[in-house]
């Protein structure tokens, strides 16, 4: 009998009998928020990820100013030209992203079109991060819905950081040391 | 390599007679469970809805282990036809002889490791070891316990036992890149872990990982971390290697709608963990494979009572409130799950043959704090209860409490005793005697009356009172 089979024989041998129980979905689906933008940008800061919230036509000049002479990755689908440094020598990367969650002060990338592979926004040090207001959601249900799990996805709350030690939060271990987000209203 | 806890010597009770004399080990798992105590209380407070995705949490586990062969079936297909591939395991060793075989095949010695329970459960760096091939934690506690050539001692935090200076030894120790001046801040410390880890994450062509979620409708993976060495692991390497658990399913995308909320508040404290991967199938030109391993769960399901410590997800939530893991800490507890949950999961999954398994079900005060804080509700001082009449006893218990039994099941046998006691009560020793002795070394005798409650009512007993 493979493996495979006498898991499966065991398993419905174990639960024979068993009653099914029905799932309570009594939590909140959906919530109403005020001020999204706002909330958003204070629960990033609280990760200690430095947040603007800036008019959208004002974009793209605070990203020259925030980047500077970094070597930058420009993803493709970034509405920006860019150069293209290899992975190992770049300074940071700058993406869009597929949805934020307000009340968690996450963005989540799908790394489509603007969000680059998921190494490219691993290994450079900077993470320099563009959400527009309507991508803000209120909840976590809120953004799981609107996710598509075909997709690669990677959730992001913060910069990199470890309290193994200790408990004391240090900020940056191996993924980018500096989480920064332009809020484009 | 970092020692395995398989076929540890002892029992609980000397384990932690022994632990609690190590003060420095008490200040610091004091320190650290207050902290993370205190955190978890106040994200979870900002929850009004805390006890509704509880209670979602604990019904969507219950329904998926109930038919949990059908789920399996829907993930390995998900999995398969987004051109990954599944393997089976019954056993430990089973699925250690899968992953070194997986290995092998790739030509490569060397693997990076994201922190995983069930890879630490099955023994796996070891087997590997055992084939040439060796296996490097990249999660900062895993491999300060690693370095250290320790045991782990937390579920979330394995080297919680560790204070900094010991850290600072260690890496001086095992890292022979780290200048002399290094000092034991942790800022500093983390520095040197990045250091160590960053070459051996950009040539890795194998990774090996566990998994806190999976979904069987759609055949996502998920994992939840916080330094990015997760992400490294996941995404850097050609091949990627996932040994996860059976129980970790989930049926439906939308459940991660409750799971994300009830993991990362329960577990580090914090509305969200920094970092969190899904990935289905093989992505970006990986190579993916998926081991699901049985190794004790399907004994575990066929209990009653017991089955439900098949819902956990490892936030450690339980051990965090646990008077008796505060001041004993993990290593007493002789298994990769320690505390409570430990407590409950280790003997079901390991059997109660050794002493130390079969001590593992008293390692409590049944206080019940682990399962108000569990977010999904497991009753584990109830489990813990039904394993204690489970466990095997010594004879003298066992002729005690026949005895016993005898005689409280008759009431005139019952009166007699009483009154035989009542009469002899000035000749009773402050300590049993023999194998007595056990129960008296840590427990006061009751105190016999000078007259049995049944006298006292025959007697007249409240119109006397009156």
């Amino acid at each position: 009998m493979s493996a495979r089979d006498e898991i499966l024989a065991r398993i419905g041998r174990a639960v024979a009998g068993a009653q099914d129980v029905e799932i309570p979905r009594g939590y909140r689906t959906t919530q109403q928020v005020d001020d999204l933008v706002g909330l958003f940008a204070e629960r990033v800061d609280d990760y200690r990820a430095i947040v603007h919230v800036i008019p959208g036509g004002d974009v793209p000049a605070r990203i020259d100013e925030l980047t500077g002479d970094r070597r930058m990755i420009v993803p493709d689908g970034f509405d920006r030209a860019g150069g293209w440094p290899e992975l190992g020598t770049a300074d940071g990367v700058i993406t869009g992203c597929a949805v934020a969650i307000a009340e968690t002060g996450t963005i989540v990338l799908d790394h489509g079109p603007g969000q680059g592979t998921r190494a490219q926004t691993l290994v450079p040090d900077y993470h320099l991060c563009v959400v527009r207001a309507t991508q803000i959601v209120a909840c976590v249900p809120e953004a799981v819905a609107r996710l598509d799990p075909s997709r690669p996805l990677t959730w992001i709350s913060g910069p990199s950081a470890t309290s193994d030690i200790e408990l004391n939060r240090v900020e940056g271990v191996h993924g980018p040391r500096t989480l920064e987000v332009i809020i484009s209203t | 390599m970092s020692a395995t806890f398989l076929g540890m010597p002892g029992n609980f009770p000397k384990n932690a007679s022994q632990a609690v004399q190590n003060s420095q080990l008490r200040y610091n798992l004091r320190k650290a469970t207050h902290t993370i105590r205190g955190k978890r209380a106040g994200v979870v407070a900002e929850l009004p809805d805390w006890q509704e995705l509880r209670a979602a949490g604990k019904a969507i586990k219950d329904h998926t282990l109930r038919n949990l062969d059908r789920y399996l079936v829907m993930m390995e297909e998900a999995v398969t036809s987004a051109g990954g591939t599944v393997h089976w395991a019954r056993d430990a060793a089973e699925a250690n002889r899968i992953v070194a075989g997986l290995v092998q095949a790739t030509g490569e010695r060397e693997v990076v490791k994201v922190k995983s329970m069930a890879t630490q459960e099955i023994g796996l760096n070891e087997a590997l070891a055992e084939q040439g091939i060796a296996a490097y934690e990249t999660d900062l506690a895993e491999l300060i316990v690693q370095l250290g050539d320790d045991f782990p001692s937390h579920i979330l935090v394995p080297a919680i036992h560790r204070n900094r200076s010991e850290i600072r030894e260690i890496f001086l120790d095992k890292m022979p890149e780290v200048p002399e001046n290094l000092t034991d801040d942790p800022p500093a410390l983390t520095e040197a872990a990045r250091l160590h880890l960053r070459e051996r994450f950009l040539r890795s062509k194998v990774a090996i990982s566990g998994a806190n979620f999976m979904v069987a409708e759609t055949g996502t993976l998920v994992v939840l971390e916080s330094e990015g060495n997760g992400r490294m692991c996941l995404t850097l390497p050609e091949t990627l290697i996932s040994v996860v658990g059976i129980e970790k399913l989930l049926p439906s995308w939308r459940d991660l709608e409750v799971f994300l909320q009830l993991l990362p508040r329960s577990s580090t404290g914090e509305r969200m963990n920094p970092y969190t991967s899904m990935w289905t199938g093989a992505v970006e030109g990986q190579d993916f494979h998926l081991v699901l391993l049985d190794n004790g769960r399907t004994d575990v399901l066929a209990d009653e009572v017991g089955r439900q410590a098949l819902r956990c997800i490892r936030c450690s939530a339980c051990l965090n409130v646990c008077p008796v893991y505060e001041r004993v800490g993990g290593h007493a507890y002789g298994s990769v799950y320690p505390g409570p949950i430990g407590a409950i999961l280790t003997p079901q999954l390991r059997g109660m043959s050794s002493e130390l398994d079969a001590s593992l079900p008293f390692a409590s005060s049944l206080c019940g704090a682990c399962y108000d804080v569990c977010p999904v509700a497991i009753d584990i001082p109830e489990v813990l209860v039904d394993l204690r009449s489970k466990a095997p006893h010594p004879a003298a218990e066992r002729a005690g409490m026949k005895v016993a039994g005898w005689i409280l099941n008759d009431h005139v046998r019952l009166a007699k005793a009483q009154r035989a006691a009542t009469r002899l009560r000035g000749l009773l020793p402050k300590r049993l005697p023999g194998p007595a002795s056990a129960w008296t070394d840590t427990r006061d005798l009751p105190e016999i009356p000078d007259e049995s409650f049944r006298d006292w009512w025959e007697r007249g007993g409240p119109d006397e009172r009156a």
